[in-house]
């Protein structure tokens, strides 16, 4: 779908997050100079198409308890690695599910999930649940825990804007 | 944190409506008022528990592009090179793993020619082969964060 040079100055406008204000898209209409109501319809239409992918609070899950993290990857025959991965995708502690490329001869692998976890412990008896419950364990496959953080910023995608960063509240 | 808290942020990781009192309306569907809903939303970003409150973009349908790129880095060169890697702008976040690839990285740019670009650039200012995984499929995870 289209996005217009309007549509992007309130991606933009939005994108470090929404005014924590009774009225938040009134708030982010009068300072971009647009009608509310023209507000609500874009962000709706880019909503609808998929431009907004997930609309709401953003966790940071080391803070929440989630101290372990770790990318768990398999090799699955192409055949039927859209399935195993709409399975694994269903586990509520999988988090986020790719089909990625194998890097051969180095990297084998093609589907990826990270699952996060309380503790170490409990992130391995998650893998652990996967790949007895899917009949995975034969496949090769390979755990890839954290061990530092050496930068995290949310991905911007507005780096180069004329809209000032906001902060929520 | 108490169990009000919790349910906020288990209710609230995606669906925020979009209309002139978004607040109000989620805070109904939660039995909650509007002006106790914000509050607590406030003070969940102000004490760290939350990043932001907004939308998550889909950079490929906006026109950009993001990608995994990982590394196999010799262990005396981990800082030296996270460093160098993390002095690129695309580069979104950072994470030494225990593996013989222990350095991975998302790289996001608006332009999508600026991915390759990049990595290449890393390669030259390292020395070492950068390995570009693109996703080819999202398998679709519903709440991520249960409390």
């Amino acid at each position: 779908m289209p996005v217009d040079a309007t549509d992007r100055r309130l991606l933009a406008a939005i994108e470090d997050g929404l005014p924590l204000v009774p009225q938040p898209y009134a708030a982010v209409a009068r300072r971009l100079g647009l009608d509310e109501a023209d507000v609500l319809a874009r962000l709706r239409r880019l909503r609808a198409g998929g431009i907004i992918s997930r609309f709401g609070l953003v966790v940071r899950h080391h803070e929440l308890g989630y101290r372990a993290n770790a990318m768990a990857v398999w090799n699955v025959p192409d055949a039927q690695v859209d399935d195993m991965g709409r399975r694994l995708a269903a586990y509520d502690f999988v988090t986020l599910c790719y089909r990625r490329p194998r890097r051969l001869p180095n990297w084998p692998f093609n589907l990826f999930c990270m699952v996060h976890g309380c503790d170490r412990d409990t992130v391995c008896e998650q893998i652990a649940r996967l790949n007895a419950e899917q009949t995975l364990a034969s496949l090769p496959h390979e755990v890839l825990f954290s061990r530092r953080r050496f930068k995290q910023r949310g991905a911007r995608y507005f780096m180069k804007t004329d809209v000032p960063a906001r902060g929520v509240a | 944190m108490d169990a009000t808290d919790r349910q906020i942020i288990n209710a609230l990781q995606g669906g925020f409506p979009v209309c002139e009192t978004p607040f109000a309306e989620a805070a109904e569907r939660l039995g909650l008022t509007e002006d106790d809903l914000i509050a607590r939303l406030r003070r969940l970003c102000a004490e760290g528990h939350l990043s932001r409150f907004g939308p998550m973009y889909n950079a490929e349908r906006l026109g950009g592009a993001v990608t995994l790129a990982a590394m196999a880095v010799p262990d005396e060169r981990i800082e030296a090179v996270a460093a160098q890697v993390n002095a690129h702008p695309e580069v979104a976040h950072n994470y030494a793993r225990a593996h013989d690839f222990n350095m991975w990285f998302v790289v996001a740019a608006e332009q999508p020619e600026r991915i390759p670009a990049v990595l290449a650039d890393i390669a030259a200012e390292t020395g070492l082969p950068v390995y570009d995984m693109p996703k080819l499929d999202e398998y679709y995870v519903g709440l991520r964060f249960v409390l």
